[in-house]
């Protein structure tokens, strides 16, 4: 048994209600994140993979419920006060967001950014200090020191995303979550801030959690990956066997319709994902997966192979397949109608 | 079945391009301050195409590859109209469209059609499907009644795949999703039997899982319907599937072109070898070190002297065109490293960099009110000794103390040409017998018998 | 077999459809849905609202009198400055009229004038914010300038002095405050469809219809107009309240409406001043009250609207959520105990 995990989910669910009924953002969803260890977090549109990242925040919108576990520097963030968890966001979670353009203030200076963000967390501090481990912070992402009294807009886009994860970095978190960091970005700015975090991991020891559409950079990042399908985790390892042999039929789909500098021919999956508010019975994926049984209706055992765990009958427990659970399942031809 | 609605002209044969663009540019002219209208002074304009030539034939897809800032949106709206060029040419087969009223232009458009990037705000909302899928054909009176509008909006829709067509007749584009309504705007656009399709990031904003089946449409739509199409991307992967031959651009200017296989197996200009080595791959085996080029795109108003990459090209050599604001960036990217009390110290013998703005080719950085012009130079010569492999060295002829300021003076910068170079045409420096010629005489002449430069204090480089 | 079926999605609000109920339904649809405060701020203004309409639109029926009437069938003469009784419910004037039926008739004058106005008002300020717009350059600059020059004005001196005009050529009727009131709102129609259409300009569905070689009259009006007009009620309606004080305040400057042509509530407490002294109330009272009514019963109305259709403020129906009890024991990642 390792150390501690940094950060510890045990059977998270966070559902919002709607007038046609409750959605199932999240639906018993279980993960740890070590010291030091960088874990991706991957699926498409509607998987409840950023829902799932801001539950950990508890920056979910009005009306969502959650419940569950989410153990952090041992105490569980479920259910804490708001304002306690807002004295920990910060000093001990860093968040970095999507749109980098729209989350720094355009009336102040970065300097005045980052006075501001020590000073809530570190009321003691003097300036002489704050305006050192900020310039440090901002040298580590290519951010010159003359650059530190100019106002947001007179950056790039690639330049603000990075002021954000200089701000996230100088109160030296333990955790990071980013949440697609780099989807609206360029790919060379993409490459540069990967780079960075990359940078994090080794000096730091931060654990980081990143949330990505996108396997291309997960695949170069992450030292263990999770996919997220419909609401739950379906497959969970290290990145190089989980893209060597993906365990689940969603995975290998999914990574088969990636189109990358190597794709000879065009994969898709047929359907499109599904409605979370009244989702498939049993296994979520059924409806789509080329490999479904019969016995895929009922709801999947998480099964555990040497160092994943995966969410799919293909992989048992066969003590709990029923006779002719195995043979294939029929189903209706899936029509554009259904299609995404 | 393809709808014959082609009554402008017949469909010419012969290997003509079907456009032909030469030296095309597009300024956005910037609306200056009060003085500089007043008093009649240029305020400078946004050059997002500045110089573009290709030809496009029939039938092939040509991809235009560049980040953002690079131009290529802005080129896919100036060859339709939609942004009116500034100079240059443009003709869609054989004919000048560049100033055409929209009157006339009205015509070509039926020829010449575009899909956008995003497919949530590419739809009018509205208009029901139907209404929108056959607006084309109202807005050209080529349906003649309801009942054969309805006809051709159901054929239409056959074909990109939105069945059964009764379903999504009457659906707004709110109840569809990203891969449907990208579907719609592909129908849209070629009912009125284009020969041309600029397809602008048309799947960027889709899911991978969705972009297949959509770039799957589209290759079949060229076949059944004889399309030729523009590709405008930033993603090299989808790119090198789709496309015959690519366009690389950047800073609005073609920097490589040639084909497909060609760009990938042996990309010549260095901005093409960054791009492709910063593409992650979805492999985890294969962490490569990548060698990301420093500093991002720059200002399209005032672009860099010489060839736009240079400042952040890893092969830059003399000639590229070196420049004062390219020395402010080395001392920038120079402090970024240093601890504080380094850069406290050397800050304070160096004066207002902003005199480093102007693109200039002898650089004067002034000292501040009692600095020694001396120490600034000591401070540049250490900046030279922290890293001599850094390019802009090399595009350093001479550095001295001067009056009151530190002279930097710097190599005089070519303009890069589009040249061949093997199976492609790039505008490189490095590929051009002339310009390396140039930058050997320079060489020679630093090193040889040519002008002194002033020798380095002891135990310096 | 389970067979998927598509989520059915709401339509966008907000997007006016084709004419017709379906599309009426689609813009009304989250006035339907709204909740909370705006809910109960729209429909109490639409009450007060629909009770001063129906009071206009039945004021011959519902007023025990004339409004000009100052004797009754008989051909006895009402009291003068009567008190409340149980035959003029709210007393009568120095005139000897009903203060009930002239307040009656008030609202069917205020609403006559109100509406005019504001469609007149609508069918100038529509199109040239429009045009304007869409098309930009000198036009719109010129026009900007006068639109702004016109909403410097203050507006109420700006419309005694159209009224006054207007007086000198069509008399002081009904149709004359009318206008003036209309010319003193024109601005307002202007600049806020002239800035969302600015917005809507650069949306790429326009950009598409100008591809598609659609002339502008077209993208105008069925990509720009039909995405423009959501807003249109709520201004309509704010300005309808402004409106209200405007005739209101005419009448009492005595820039109005003939007394003889119709009843009208600022003429009313302009002559109910001379009772304050005396103690008479009601002469003044009530008129007084039907125009704090019906103004914030409109306004009521628009801020309510504003509050369901714009989508920036629209609170979406919060749906109480129970998450069910687990099922399955939960499972510790990673293998660990």
């Amino acid at each position: 048994m390792g150390p501690e995990p940094a950060l510890s989910l045990r059977g998270l669910r966070v559902w919002y209600g709607t007038i046609r009924g409750a959605v199932r953002a999240v639906d018993g969803v279980s993960l740890d994140i070590r010291a030091g260890e960088t874990v991706g977090l991957v699926g498409e549109s509607g998987c409840g993979k950023s829902t799932l990242g801001r539950g950990i925040m508890g920056l979910l919108p009005e009306g969502a419920v959650m419940d569950g576990e989410v153990w952090f520097g041992g105490r569980n963030l479920v259910g804490l006060p708001p304002k306690q968890l807002r004295r920990m966001r910060g000093p001990q979670m860093g968040l970095i967001f999507q749109e980098p353009m729209t989350r720094l203030d355009p009336l102040m200076r970065i300097e005045d950014h980052f006075t501001e963000t020590v000073k809530t967390h570190e009321p003691g501090i003097d300036d002489h200090e704050i305006r050192r481990r900020s310039l440090e912070a901002l040298g580590r992402m290519g951010i010159p020191p003359t650059r530190f009294r100019q106002y947001p807009h007179e950056f790039s886009g690639g330049m603000r995303q990075r002021i954000m994860i200089a701000l996230v970095l100088v109160l030296q978190p333990s955790l990071v979550i980013a949440d697609e960091p780099t989807t609206a970005l360029d790919v060379i700015v993409e490459a540069q801030i990967l780079a960075i975090l990359a940078d994090l991991k080794r000096n730091f020891d931060t654990a980081l959690l990143l949330i990505s559409h996108n396997l291309g950079i997960v695949a170069e990042s992450c030292d263990r990956l999770a996919v997220m399908y419909a609401g739950k985790i379906v497959e969970e390892g290290p990145t190089v066997s989980v893209f060597a042999e993906p365990a689940h039929p969603y995975t290998r789909e999914l990574l088969r319709s990636v189109i990358s500098l190597k794709t000879t021919g065009l994969h898709y999956i047929p359907g499109a994902p599904p409605d979370l508010i009244d989702p498939p019975r049993g296994c979520r994926f059924h409806p789509r997966c080329p490999d479904a049984m019969r016995v895929c209706v009922r709801d999947p055992i998480e099964q555990r192979l040497d160092g994943r765990r995966v969410l799919c009958w293909l992989h048992g427990p066969a003590s709990e397949i029923p006779e002719g659970g195995i043979d294939p399942l029929q189903r209706d031809r899936i029509s554009i109608a259904d299609e995404a | 079945m393809k709808p014959d609605l082609r009554a402008v002209g017949e469909r010419p044969r012969g290997d003509r391009p079907l456009l032909e663009v030469r030296d095309l540019r597009t300024h956005f002219p910037l609306r200056g301050t009060f003085l500089d209208r007043l008093l009649g002074r240029e305020a400078g304009s946004v050059k997002a195409v500045d110089g573009v030539s290709l030809d496009l034939y029939r039938g092939e897809v040509l991809g235009v590859v560049g980040e953002s800032g690079s131009g290529k949106t802005t080129l896919g709206r100036s060859l339709l109209r939609l942004v009116d060029p500034t100079s240059g040419s443009i003709r869609f087969d054989g004919q000048d469209v560049t100033e055409l009223g929209e009157s006339r232009m009205r015509d070509f458009r039926r020829r010449m059609q575009i899909v956008f990037q995003d497919p949530h705000a590419s739809l009018n909302p509205a208009m029901d499907i139907f209404t929108a899928v056959g607006h084309p054909l109202v807005i050209h009176g080529l349906a003649r009644g309801s009942a054969e509008l309805r006809t051709m909006v159901g054929v239409t829709l056959e074909r990109v795949g939105l069945v059964p067509v009764e379903q999504f007749m009457g659906k707004y584009p709110a109840q569809l999703s990203g891969g449907q309504k990208q579907r719609a705007a592909l129908a849209r656009a070629i009912i009125l039997g284009p020969d041309l399709l600029v397809a602008d990031e048309p799947v960027s904003m889709l899911d991978m899982s969705v972009r297949a089946k959509i770039l799957e449409l589209m290759l079949r739509l060229k076949e059944e319907l004889d399309l030729t199409y523009l590709y405008i991307t930033h993603d090299l992967a989808t790119a090198k599937f789709f496309c015959d031959r690519i366009a690389i651009m950047y800073l609005g200017k073609i920097v490589e072109i040639g084909p497909s296989e060609a760009i990938y197996d042996d990309p010549k200009h260095p901005y093409t070898q960054s791009l492709l080595r910063a593409i992650p791959e979805p492999d985890p085996t294969k962490t490569v070190p990548r060698n990301v080029p420093r500093g991002e795109i720059p200002d399209a108003v005032r672009p860099p002297l010489g060839c736009p990459f240079h400042p952040r090209c890893p092969k830059a050599f003399e000639v590229c065109g070196w420049e004062s604001r390219d020395l402010r960036d080395a001392l920038e990217r120079h402090w970024a490293q240093v601890p504080e009390e380094v850069y406290e110290a050397e800050r304070a013998l160096v004066g207002d960099l902003e005199a480093l703005d102007e693109p200039t080719q002898v650089a004067r950085v002034p000292v501040p009110g009692d600095g020694s012009d001396e120490s600034l130079v000591e401070v540049l010569r250490n900046l030279r000794a922290q890293d001599p492999e850094d390019p802009l060295w090399k595009g350093v002829r001479s550095m001295e103390a001067d009056e009151g300021a530190a002279r930097v003076e710097f190599h005089g910068g070519l303009d890069p040409r589009l040249l061949p170079a093997g199976a492609v045409e790039v505008s490189c420096h490095l590929y051009d017998q002339e310009a390396l010629r140039a930058a050997e005489r320079l060489e020679l002449a630093a090193s040889g018998t040519g002008r002194p430069e002033p020798p380095d204090p002891p135990g310096g480089e | 077999m389970r067979t998927l079926r598509r989520p059915t999605h709401r339509a966008a609000p907000g997007a006016v459809g084709r004419r017709g109920a379906a599309g009426l339904g689609r813009l009304f649809g989250p006035v339907r849905d709204a909740r909370g405060m705006a809910k109960w701020v729209l429909w109490i203004g639409l009450g007060i609202t629909v009770l001063f309409i129906v009071l206009a639109v039945f004021a011959p029926l519902v007023a025990p009198y004339d409004f000009d009437q100052y004797r009754n069938a008989e051909g006895i003469r009402f009291g003068k400055q009567a008190p409340p009784s149980a035959a003029h419910l709210f007393g009568t004037n120095v005139l000897s009229t009903d203060v009930l039926s002239r307040v009656i008739f008030g609202s069917r004058t205020a609403l006559t004038v109100v509406v005019i106005a504001v469609v007149f008002a609508l069918a100038v300020g529509l199109p040239l914010g429009l045009i304007s717009g869409y098309f930009g350059h000198k036009l719109d600059r010129v026009l900007v300038l006068v639109m702004d020059a016109l909403f410097a004005f203050p507006y109420l001196l700006l419309a005694i002095v159209i009224a006054f005009l207007l007086s000198e050529t069509i008399g002081r009727g009904v149709m004359s405050a009318a206008v003036a009131i209309a010319v003193v709102y024109i601005p307002q129609y202007f600049r806020v469809v002239r800035n969302h259409v600015i917005s809507v300009r650069e949306e790429p569905y326009v950009e598409a219809a100008r591809a598609l070689g659609a002339r502008p009259r077209t993208i105008i009006v069925r990509y720009v107009l039909f995405n423009v007009i959501q807003t249109v009620p709520v201004i309509a309606t704010l300005n309808a309240a402004d409106a209200i004080l405007t005739l209101a305040a005419l009448g009492f400057l005595g820039y109005g409406i003939q007394p003889t042509d119709a009843a009208e509530w600022g003429y009313d407490i302009q002559r109910a001043i001379a009772d304050a002294g005396s103690g008479i109330w009601w002469t003044g009272l009530w008129p007084g009250v039907a125009i704090v009514l019906l103004v914030t019963g409109l306004t009521l109305l628009g801020e309510g609207l504003n509050d369901v259709l714009n989508p920036v403020l629209r609170r979406r129906r919060i749906e109480r959520v129970d998450l069910p009890s687990r099922e399955a024991r939960v499972l510790e990642p990673g293998g660990e105990a």
